[in-house]
């Protein structure tokens, strides 16, 4: 058990080491800042003119939920990019060689890189995610429904992500791995839209498609969860978006993720056992 | 195949295979505890491939290992070894210090220990004055004496290391050597890679010679310190039949007018090869026995063919 804090320990500091973490981080800020800017300006153009306030607060909402998807898709890309090259880059530079000879097993090994990275993840979600709802807050008074959820939702998202990275990881170069799982992303976004389509459509093979996709990357789907969750109550109306409740991922898609990410990591390990180092 | 305790190293035809080329092919080897053990061979004769399989990184294809009699790849075990890799490398923004307190608490040190060890094996390797340095800005050889470091800070009774000395200056290379003899004293094993076989010669109470992934021979250097001869003579008149006749004593003759070189197992059989010469009506100047380095070994072994 020491075994994998001292590898989750160094892994998590090296993370911070990272300047993709930091660049990360202020691009956040970045996006924040210009969030800040257009919700104001939003606000100040509302009171220029006679306004419903249903209609208002539509809008404000719809806004705040972009910037959530904003949060989620740099948080998912992060997670990609910072941990392609842990397995992939140690396995070919020979790094791994002196730690895989220590008396540690390779699951504890492989765990305790895992866990550093959810750690990192966890911190940097969190932090973008409450920024986000704080400035909308202070700008238009509007909060999104259930914040734990999506917060919950979103990094299980990034956690999806990290394990598909792992996995290809213990397979494939560090590139390749950044390849294949940005892939699989695009595939999963792919897949969220066509079920969006498909509340609009008449044709069955786009659901299929749809839920095909999800099935193969569920990623997306926690995304659609979390933007339901969080949603306010009536703000059902911006329906073709992907934060909209066309086809909202039932509690059977949370579950599948679970299980999806539990064989990718089950899967990661064994390989990882498996290969010679 | 059941290891015996006194072997630090026991291995039966060990032998793996990556793709359709066959890396070791049946590797059986055993290295009584206590011993410095060269394992030698030409580039690409399975030496780091059998080092990683002793340690459990590579999977062998087929046959046994077992390290201080346990099998390779069992993880306790390895609290007892260390290990530096070919071409050691680690994370490179810790610092040295750092670097070699971390492998001390993978290793399950505790934090006296720590602090009484890092800085001791730090200064033996040499770092002292680097010790606050991140490895980043470290030089080949200065990496090549932090992973000496990392291998030795738990104290382990068997050290795996793979050509360790391959950057090291001149001095490195002393330090190494005096290092490996102190850990022998203290009863600890060495299992040693290295193409520089005069180093080899002065450590290694033991070594094997590899050659496509097979034991090809394994020579015992430590009582009798090379107990084959070399000669040079400087003779006139030697006839075929003379020379024909050393054959009985000799190999590897070389004849190259005056001079005639050949090799014997044993001294003792000088005298009897010098009557033989005078009787045969050589002429004899000189008659030198020399010590035939491992160098001349390893060529007669592996042949002359430079090509791999
Ligand atoms: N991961 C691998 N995949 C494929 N072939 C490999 C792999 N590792 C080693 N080999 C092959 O196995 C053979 C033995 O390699 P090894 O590294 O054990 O040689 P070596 O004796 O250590 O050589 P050197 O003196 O150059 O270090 C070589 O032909 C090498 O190409
Ligand atoms: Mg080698």
């Amino acid at each position: 058990m020491s075994n994998i804090a001292i590898i989750a320990g160094v892994t998590l500091r090296e993370a911070a080491r990272r300047k993709i973490l930091w660049t990360a981080l202020f691009a956040g800020a970045l996006l924040l800042a210009i969030f800040a800017i257009a919700l104001r300006l939003q606000v100040v153009e509302f009171q220029s003119r006679p306004m419903s306030p249903f209609v208002r607060y539509q809008v404000e909402s719809g806004m705040l939920m972009i910037g959530l998807y904003t949060c989620d898709l740099l948080a998912v890309v992060l997670t990609i990019l910072t941990s392609i090259d842990t397995l992939a880059g140690e396995i070919s530079s020979g790094t791994i060689q002196a730690v895989a000879t220590k008396p540690i097993s390779r699951s504890q090994l492989l765990l305790g890189k895992y866990l550093g990275f959810v750690g990192m993840i966890v911190v940097y979600v969190a932090v973008t995610f409450s920024a986000t709802i704080a400035v909308a807050y202070s700008v238009t008074g509007v909060l999104p429904e259930n914040p734990v959820h999506g917060l919950f939702l979103i990094i299980f998202e990034c956690i999806v992500a990290l394990s598909l990275t792992f996995m290809f990881g213990t397979w494939f170069s560090t590139l390749t791995n950044g390849v294949v799982v940005l892939g699989l992303q695009a595939v999963a976004f792919m897949g969220g839209w066509l079920e969006q389509v498909s509340g609009f459509s008449q044709s069955g093979h786009i659901v299929t498609l749809g839920v095909a996709s999800s099935l193969i990357m569920p990623g997306e789907s926690l995304w659609r969860r979390a933007a339901y969750e969080m949603q306010t109550p009536l703000a059902g109306s911006l329906s073709f978006s992907p934060f909209a409740n066309v086809s909202i991922p039932s509690s059977t898609a949370i579950v599948y993720a679970a299980a999806y990410l539990c064989i990718v990591l089950g899967v990661a390990i064994w390989h990882f056992n498996e290969r010679d180092l | 195949m059941s290891p015996s305790v006194d072997n630090a190293i026991e291995t039966r035809g060990l032998r793996k295979v990556f793709g359709s080329h066959v890396a070791v092919r049946n590797l059986s080897l055993t290295v009584p505890r206590g011993e410095i053990f060269g394992f030698l061979g030409p580039n690409g004769a399975g030496k780091s491939t059998s080092i990683k399989m002793l340690l459990g990184l590579v999977h062998p294809t087929s046959g046994d290992s077992f390290v201080l009699g346990a099998a390779s790849g069992d993880v306790d075990i390895r609290r007892r070894i260390g290990f530096l890799p070919e071409d050691f490398r680690f994370y490179d923004w810790l610092t040295a210090s750092e670097l070699v307190q971390f492998h001390g608490r993978l290793c399950g040190m505790t934090k006296e220990e720590l602090r009484r060890r890092v800085p001791e094996v730090i200064d033996l390797v040499g770092l002292t004055q680097h010790q606050d340095r991140r490895v980043k800005g470290f030089s080949k050889g200065m990496l090549q004496r932090i992973g000496l470091a990392q291998a030795l800070v738990h104290e382990p009774d068997i050290i795996f290391l793979d050509e360790p000395t391959s950057g090291l200056d001149p001095m490195g290379r002393l330090m190494v050597r005096d290092i490996l003899r102190a850990e022998r004293e203290r009863g600890a094993t060495v299992f040693l890679n290295s193409h520089l076989l005069s180093e080899i010669e002065v450590t290694c109470d033991r070594v094997a010679f590899i050659k496509n992934g097979e034991v090809v021979t394994t020579r015992d250097l430590s009582d009798t310190p090379m107990e084959e001869v070399g000669v040079v003579m400087g003779a006139r008149n030697v006839s075929q039949q003379a020379i024909a006749g050393l054959t009985r004593w000799a190999e590897a003759i070389d004849r190259e007018q005056e001079k005639l070189r050949f090799r014997v197992h044993s001294r003792d059989v000088l005298p009897d090869i010098m009557r033989f010469l005078v009787a045969a009506g050589a002429d004899i100047f000189e008659f030198t026995p020399e010590r035939v380095s491992l160098e001349q070994i390893f060529v007669t072994i592996m042949g002359e063919d430079t090509s791999l």
